[in-house]
């Protein structure tokens, strides 16, 4: 494989030596399209984690906010005002402000989801193809019944018994519902593939004579096991992040995602979205074209990967 | 083919099952059906009385198997936020998103099989690869996004098609149809298409990637060495085989118009199940969610199930072999 493992290399420059070396690096620095989605996915991560420093307004301060600059249209056109570049919303908040850490929220809500599921995934993956029998059985048949369903439908169901369960779910915990709605949609993929995986490699030698030198079975799958699978998680987890920024901008936009003293970029497309008519389209086009810069990025990213790694394809 | 056959129906009743213990524990967080029916001041005794006579002093088995007993018969009871029967609602609503669906899933296959063949022979060509760039675009924009933009763009800029609602509909026994007249069909292009868009895409890249293999396949090259013309090796051979991941699609893309037709019908008002089930997710009502999650899961069941069988009709390998291997999908 072409991914550079971790662990062989010791020292950073030694890593980045041997990234630099990589087929994968080869390949990516000749594609043009994967480079460019890189780089707007770094320029959308880097505006969101440097939010608070970039924005030119804080759009959550209400004593700062007044409501004589409320809808006013991006600077460029006739009513609009080299303070907010892009406009403002009804309440006179900046949009670029807001979408800067709208995007924040999406982001991290997306990653957060990812890596929980990542994490439960390979975790009842690697149990279910090293364990076998009922453990086996019955987790698979669980994803069996959730893979027939669309990640959508089910992540709304979660979130539905999530609002049943905690009425009073707000903020935080409207936070938790959601995550929590995002993860136990997806792990059920990585469950799968890894579990695939296992079932192949639990034959192997290295993992028979691990057995034989007596490694505890936890310890086996995890520096045994576990690297040699993590792979095709690797591709799945990206574009999964892109997956994951949608479904919550989705619900955000149903208006069953975060809470609107939050609002995530579906968040502000969904208020944004009443203000069509009145020929407002700032207010929901902004958020919009964010959401699917990120999207599209991590998608073109991901698929990159997957064919970048397929031997099959080279 | 008959032991595949009560096999694959065991599974489907076994799913059936898990789904329906799901319905009816969200019943059980549902609230207290008793506080609901008597108000606020009723005495423990008559509180007591009401328990036992709707059966809720009893062990929770016996209280499921009463509400599958229910659920067969379509009661599931009365929903929290309109004090309505649920399968009332969910009739009344019906025809609404079915309608919706066809129109949509029509023009993702009459549109996404052609292109999808076209986009795999001719590869190399700029049109093809520029077609595969805007279905990738299809693939990424969320479907609410697409909705809004196309919103935008025919109801308030240009002012050519109406935006919410379905318009004028005609009452054909008890089934309301949008379909007979023109007001109807005006209203159903925005939201068809939007819906349209993703399954669109997704249609037209699977049969590209399907085509793609079959092209590369032995049965292909040697088509070509005994000098088929390429009409011939493309539609004959390629195509037919590229073709019977087609039937998964086609159920696949069922499932995805279901799901995604709660999003458009937020987008547009469409007075489907969709936008019942939003408003029971955000209320949140649960008799209406747990009637709602039955129904998809019936759905869902019955096209897998289809599909499967489809595939074990088409495919002889599945017929020779032994069929309890399960088929790939």
């Amino acid at each position: 494989m072409t991914l550079p493992t971790p662990g062989a290399a010791t020292s950073p420059r030694a890593r980045w030596r041997r990234l630099v070396a990589s087929d994968l690096w080869h390949d990516f620095t000749r594609s043009p399209l994967p480079m460019l989605a890189a780089a707007i996915a770094l320029l959308c991560l880097g505006g969101a984690l440097f939010a608070p420093w970039l924005a030119p307004h804080d759009p959550f301060d209400l004593a700062r906010l007044d409501l004589a600059d409320s809808h006013l249209p991006p600077a460029w056109l006739a009513d609009g005002r080299a303070t907010y570049v892009l406009g403002t919303d009804d309440q006179g908040r900046d949009i670029l402000s807001a979408l800067l850490y709208g995007a924040r929220i999406s982001l991290t809500v997306g990653l957060c989801s990812v890596g929980l599921s990542v994490l439960m995934g390979v975790t009842a993956g690697l149990l279910a193809g090293f364990l076998g029998g009922v453990v086996d059985a019955l987790l698979m048949r669980l994803c069996d019944v959730m893979l027939s369903f669309p990640p959508i439908l089910v992540a709304l169901f979660i979130d539905g018994v999530g609002r049943l369960l905690f009425p009073q779910a707000r903020d935080l915990l409207a936070f938790a519902v959601l995550i929590l709605a995002l993860t136990l949609t997806d792990w059920v993929r990585y469950a799968r593939m890894v579990r695939a995986a296992t079932l192949v490699e639990r034959h192997k030698e290295y993992v028979q004579a691990a057995r034989l030198v007596g490694v505890s079975t936890w310890r086996l799958l995890r520096r045994h096991v576990l690297p040699n699978v993590l792979g095709p998680v690797l591709v799945l987890a990206t574009i999964q992040v892109g997956q994951a920024i949608v479904t919550e901008a989705t619900l955000s936009f149903l208006g069953v995602g975060v809470p609107p003293t939050n609002p995530s970029l579906g968040t502000l497309i969904r208020v944004g979205n009443d203000f069509l008519y009145a020929g407002e389209w700032w207010i929901t086009l902004f958020p919009g074209i964010a959401l699917v810069l990120i999207a599209m990025s991590v998608n073109l990213l991901g698929d990159w990967l997957r064919d970048a790694l397929n031997p099959r394809l080279r | 083919m008959l032991s595949y056959l009560l096999r694959r129906l065991a599974q489907a009743v076994l799913v059936m099952l898990v789904v329906g213990m799901g319905a009816f524990s969200l019943f059980q967080y549902a609230g207290d059906p008793v506080s609901n029916m008597l108000g606020q001041d009723a005495s423990p005794a008559q509180r007591a009385q009401l328990h036992a006579e709707l059966g809720l002093d009893r062990a929770a088995p016996i209280q499921f198997a009463r509400f599958v007993g229910r659920a067969l018969g379509g009661d599931f009871g009365l929903s929290l936020r309109q004090g309505r029967e649920v399968s009332a609602l969910l009739a009344e609503r019906l025809p609404a998103t079915l309608e919706l669906s066809v129109v949509a899933a029509t023009i993702a296959t009459v549109l996404g099989i052609p292109l999808g063949v076209y986009a795999a022979l001719r590869r190399r060509h700029w049109d093809a690869k520029l077609t595969m760039a805007v279905s990738l675009l299809g693939v990424s924009l969320p479907t609410f996004l697409i909705g809004i933009v196309l919103i935008e763009v025919f109801s308030v800029l240009l002012g050519w098609l109406p935006s919410f609602g379905r318009g004028a509909t005609v009452q054909l026994g008890g089934w309301s149809t949008g379909l007979l007249s023109v007001d109807g069909w005006r209203h159903i292009v925005l939201p068809a298409a939007t819906l349209a868009v993703y399954q669109l895409a997704l249609a037209m890249r699977l049969v590209r990637a399907e085509m793609l293999e079959a092209l590369r396949s032995d049965y292909v090259k040697f088509a070509r060495a005994r000098g088929l013309p390429d009409r011939v090796v493309h539609f004959g051979h390629a195509l037919r085989n590229a073709l019977m991941p087609v039937l998964t699609i086609s159920g696949l893309q069922l499932g995805g118009l279901i799901a995604f037709s709660v999003i458009t019908e937020t987008v547009f008002a469409w007075p489907g199940m969709g936008s019942l089930f939003i408003q029971a997710v955000q209320f949140p009502d649960g008799p209406v969610l747990a009637a709602y999650l039955c129904l998809i899961a019936l759905l869902f069941v019955a096209i897998n199930l289809v599909v499967d069988l489809l595939y074990a009709v088409v495919d002889p390998r599945l017929r020779v072999r032994d069929a309890g291997v399960g088929v790939r999908r």
